[in-house]
């Protein structure tokens, strides 16, 4: 691991003028891990923990999260906590207590996946490392993979919570850019693998996130976040569904659904939430909605059970919440 | 390991059979056990204060002027040849020291392989350490890169050019198992035992299950990295390790490296956990030669990723277990046989059959078991070696027989718990697991266990209970030596190469002497972690506090013919003989006169001495050939399981253990408790994933390879039978891998009675309840 330079960003500006060149360090958990398996190799680190990190109410009543908030600082907000509780509990879901006080919100949007071939320079193939090298991963060691918006030259997981909340809550990214400041829903922010996994994001050159916001939401009080994995913490989810509802008249008036641990990006739920708007909430419908979810699922040996898993696991938050709105 | 070794060891069975038990070391039971003394009593780490203060110093940590740093680099092939090696890059790298390779590697034999046959032998692989362009397994060490620091080192390690020529290699368990071979021995015991014919007597039984049983690679985890700090003065070494075998890891050294043994020093005052793993590997030999080709100290620590591809693990196994049983649930017929990974270059057979041997009677049985060759970083020692998968399978189908039966699965154990070793015959020294059971269940609350299984729940989770027996032979090691040092100002130091990682050894060494020598534990100072001291055998098989503990007895017992001679004429004690002695109140009593008495002070005084020392080693340990002693316990497990994920979490355990005294309970809970958690990632969630087309580990970090989280870990109920073993030093048994076994049993059977679901495959995963 050898890095040229190293340097702080005082404002956006500042990191937007030097971003060309430099890879941005947020909290570092990420980087510098990919840095020491050589994934990574930066010439110049710019440092961007400086940048803003409050959070502030927008005109509409939503919430604008600065970029360097801490994943800590996020998961504690009381408004965050009172107003998204999924996105609390998707992040405090996440990684151990130590990597969120260091962890960044920006950062966290760009987290790399954790396949096991991905970070194996010395001894596997992998396109989204090394574009056009293959993927060692079919047919290997696979049980963190995706099964949904794979592809022939990838099938890596996304491996975050909070921007499964995000997805869920419609959040929107903030960027600035060489050619000004843009906005970006985030399920545009994520890129599908197809036959350039290597490019993940749809951040143009010398991009910065600036803050996510989150438009206002009705959902608090039928929301959750539900994480399912091989142990009780501190691992990557198999599955995790971040989910909410409103309900009006007995039918479900909104529904807001996105998948974790199953797909290559953080998954919108569309093909469920579709069936669900203007239905009565009933066992039937939520197992329609989650088959009709995982119908395109493409699994590994070892991800077999995952669509599975999956369906049960939103059939059962769904009907959870449609419970709690009851 | 041969047929020889099993013809001399049943010979020596056989002859101290006949033996009166008199003339047997032990045959008269200690006379420290049931004394109330500083033995018994709570007793927190002599060490802790260091070790919370950091002010311990790990191998890693030994501040040395002048210190340079190694970095490693792995073969990522797992088995050919290296056909290109250009080094000059590495070389020209800023603070490179020394660029290490087979061309330039110093010439050194490979290590002799543990064995019986050599009790300090250290080789966990007899592969050669870089002598040769050859690669053997994926993640062999083919060079390693000296620099001023670290970073440099890392940086460096990575600019090596290296091709290789790869050739086929068996890197599939399915294949290689097709072509296992079965050897002689296993360990201490014919690998193959067999009674009558257990597969007829099981297609007639009344009852029968037969079930395969596999368990998953896993990898150790220390929290401390394996580590060297070298330092060479001329001919002079002197090596910081993190070592649970001082002693043989400096005999070893002296051999390789054409050296005096006394010129070896090997110091590890402070290792932070072994389990098995802290043995000898190639990087021992590869830091202390690239010490030597750089001229300079150094320090080699092994990087996580290291430790997955230098260190061996736990083999997988595949285990067939049969049962047959006849109307009243006794045993007609119990077949343990399968097949672990042993590759032709290691030297550790996963004797999974060995302590199922021991645990029940049956009309017939048959134990055998193969080893596959497979090209992996050589297998070794893991905490429990053998009963911790073995039991996983053979009380899974016990409880599996007890559920087709119908009855409770503790009364059919109880059943058929052997009076004698049901192999060899001989008595058991001590044995209580029927009073570990009862009380076990008892406080456990194991009443309330529905029969049937699925009919308790909450919400989604469903509850359930399962216990299951644990296992594991006592083991007093041959050669252990200790001195002991009387002072005139009535303090006491005893010394020997012991090694601590972090169980006790010398908390517990501490209250032994005290009460042996009659002084008191804030008079005596245990010293261990180096080898100058006088040797002591490597910590392993749960047996090093019984080994050094059989050597203080001797060396007391010299000690007190050395203080009859000082004492001399003018003393209290002049014209009594060592028998008519014994030690009290900080100085000799003779045993019919308690009046009788001299203190320790007063005859190094009266002799005009400072000290008066004695070093000794222990006795032959005839009394493992005379007696089958095992430790035993009876683990109960409680789950809830989601009907929803399958996901499996443990709400409490609780563990029930006959193992002789306990010599200080806060120290034996804890290692009861440590090797239970190590059960529970056994159960449900620790696994070493090879790649099985190319033989790569591809989880060697601990965010990939999942030990026990806290949150995994619930709360851990520890109680013992406290049953002195009358044939051992103090009553004790060994303590330090029990806990292991059972566990992984006792959580899929109490996840049989959540759900119904049989899992027979380790880790105990959700998809596999699901």
């Amino acid at each position: 691991m050898t890095v040229l330079r190293y340097s702080r960003a005082a404002d956006l500006a500042e990191a937007v003028s030097a971003g060309q060149e430099a890879r941005l360090l947020g909290g570092g958990t990420n980087l510098i891990d990919l840095m020491r398996k050589g994934v990574e190799r930066p010439q110049h680190l710019l440092d961007v923990s400086r940048l803003p990190a409050g959070i502030d109410e927008t005109e509409d009543g939503g919430l604008l999260i600065g970029g360097a908030l801490s994943n800590a600082a996020l998961a504690a907000d009381p408004r965050i906590r009172a107003h998204y509780p999924m996105l609390s509990r998707a992040v405090l879901a996440g990684a151990s207590a130590q990597i969120r006080n260091m962890a960044t919100v920006a950062g966290n949007l760009m987290q790399r996946t954790r396949c096991p071939y991905f970070a194996d320079v010395a001894g596997a193939s992998c396109n989204r490392r090394v574009p056009g090298s293959g993927c060692d991963a079919q047919g290997g060691v696979s049980r963190y993979t995706a099964v949904l918006g794979t592809s022939k030259s990838c099938i890596a997981a996304h491996p975050s919570d909070m921007a499964v909340a995000l997805v869920a809550l419609d959040a929107v990214v903030c960027l600035e850019g060489p050619a000004g400041p843009r906005r970006l829903a985030i399920t545009d922010f994520h890129l599908l693998p197809g036959d350039s996994p290597e490019k993940e994001t749809a951040l143009a050159p010398g991009e910065v996130i600036s803050g996510v916001v989150l438009p206002p939401s009705s959902l608090a009080a039928r929301s959750a976040y539900r994480k399912v994995r091989d142990r009780a913490s501190y691992a990557f989810a198999l599955v995790s569904v971040a989910a909410g509802l409103r309900l009006e008249a007995g039918r479900i008036a909104e529904a807001r659904i996105a998948l974790g641990g199953v797909g290559t990006v953080p998954w919108r739920a569309a093909r469920a939430e579709a069936l669900l708007i203007g239905a009565e909430p009933t066992p039937e419908l939520f197992a329609r909605a989650a088959d009709a979810e995982l119908a395109e699922a493409e699994t590994q040996p070892a991800t077999a059970f995952k669509p599975e898993l999956a369906r049960r696991t939103l059939r059962a938050v769904l009907t959870t919440l449609a419970e709690d709105a009851a | 390991m041969s047929t020889l070794q099993n013809v001399l060891i049943g010979s020596v069975r056989t002859a101290v059979g006949w033996l009166p038990e008199g003339w047997l070391p032990g045959g008269r039971p200690d006379p420290l056990i049931g004394r109330h003394g500083a033995v018994g009593r709570q007793s927190a780490l002599s060490d802790a204060p260091e070790k919370v203060t950091g002010a311990a110093r790990f191998a890693a940590d030994v501040a040395v002027d002048g210190l340079c740093h190694a970095a490693l680099v792995h073969a990522p092939i797992t088995r050919g040849r290296i056909t290109r090696l250009d080094t000059t890059a590495a070389e020209a790298a800023p603070g490179v020291v020394a660029v290490v390779t087979h061309r330039n590697m110093p010439r050194v034999d490979s290590p002799a392989l543990i064995g019986l046959s050599n009790p300090s032998a250290v080789g966990n692989s007899d592969l050669p350490i870089l002598q040769d362009d050859r690669v053997h397994y994926n993640g062999q060490v083919v060079a390693a890169v000296v620099a001023e620091t670290q970073a440099q080192a890392d940086h460096a390690a990575t600019l090596l050019d290296i091709g290789y020529e790869v050739t086929k290699a068996p890197t599939d368990f399915a294949t290689a198992k097709a072509s296992a071979r079965t050897i002689p021995t296993l360990l201490y015991e014919p690998t193959q035992r067999a009674e009558g014919d257990a597969e007829a007597d099981l297609s007639t039984s009344r009852y029968a299950v037969d079930a395969i049983y596999t368990t998953p690679w896993q990898t150790h985890n220390a929290i401390e990295l394996h580590a060297l700090t070298v330092i060479w003065e001329g001919d002079r070494l002197t090596v910081h390790d993190a070592t649970q075998m001082i002693a043989p890891t400096a005999t070893a050294l002296a051999k390789m490296f054409g050296l005096k043994r006394e010129n070896v020093r090997v110091l590890s005052p402070f290792v932070g956990g072994g389990f098995g793993g802290k043995g000898f590997w190639d990087h021992h030999v590869i830091a202390v030669a690239a010490a030597r080709l750089a001229g300079r100290p150094l320090r080699l620590r092994l990087t996580r990723e290291g430790v997955y591809r230098v260190v061996g693990g736990r083999s997988q196994t595949e285990q067939r277990v049969a049962l047959g049983a006849d109307a009243e649930g006794r045993f007609t017929a119990l077949i343990h046989t399968g097949t672990s990974v042993m590759p032709p270059y290691s030297c550790s057979p996963e004797a999974f059959t060995l302590g199922t041997r021991a645990m029940y009677r049956s009309g017939s049985y048959l134990y055998s078991q193969r080893h596959a060759d497979m090209a992996v970083v050589p297998n070794t020692f893991m905490r429990a070696p053998g009963e911790a998968v073995g039991t996983f399978a053979v009380e899974s189908a016990v409880d599996e027989l007890a559920h087709e039966m119908g009855i409770d699965p503790i009364e059919l154990r109880l059943r058929n718990l052997p009076e004698v070793h049901p192999v060899t015959g001989v008595r058991f020294s001590q044995h209580a697991l029927d009073q570990a059971y009862r009380d076990g269940a008892a406080r456990f609350g194991w009443a309330e266990r529905p029969a049937t299984p699925g009919e308790r729940r909450d919400g989604e989770w469903r509850i359930g209970m399962g216990c299951a027996s644990g296992s594991f032979p006592y083991v007093r090691l041959p050669g252990a030596s200790v001195r002991i040092t009387l002072h005139r100002d009535g303090t006491a130091a005893v010394a020997c190469s012991a090694q601590d990682m972090g169980m006790g050894t010398a908390t517990v060494q501490t209250q032994h002497a005290a009460d042996r020598l009659g002084l008191t534990p804030e008079t005596v100072r245990f010293v261990s972690g180096d080898s100058d001291l006088p040797p002591a055998p490597a910590a392993g098989g749960s047996g090093q506090t019984a080994s050094i503990a059989g050597a203080v007895m001797a060396a007391s017992a010299k000690l007190v013919g050395e203080l009859i001679r000082l004492a001399g004429n003018a003393s209290p004690l002049a014209g009594l003989r060592a028998e008519d002695l014994h030690f009290d109140r900080a100085g000799l009593v003779a045993r019919e006169d308690p009046a009788r008495h001299e203190s320790f002070a007063a005859i190094l005084a009266r002799a005009n001495r400072e000290e008066v020392s004695v070093t000794a080693s222990g006795a032959v340990p005839m009394e493992m050939f005379r007696y089958a002693m095992h430790s035993t316990s009876a683990i109960f497990a409680e789950v809830r399981v989601s009907d929803v994920t399958g996901e499996v979490r443990v709400t409490r355990m609780l563990g029930s253990f006959d193992c002789g005294t306990i010599l200080n309970p806060r120290t034996a809970a804890s290692q009861f408790r440590g090797g239970m958690i190590m059960g529970l990632g056994l159960a449900l969630t620790e696994e070493t994933l090879y790649d099985e087309r190319t033989g790569r580990i591809m989880n060697p970090s601990l965010a990939d390879y999942h030990v026990p989280a806290h949150l995994d870990v619930p709360p851990i109920d520890v109680i013992w039978t406290g049953i002195p073993d009358p044939r051992t030093p103090l009553g004790a048994r060994g303590i330090g891998e029990i806990g292991t076994t059972g566990v992984a049993a006792a959580i899929a059977n109490a996840v049989f009675n959540a759900t119904g679901k049989r899992v027979r495959d380790l880790p105990l995963t959700l998809d596999k309840v699901l």
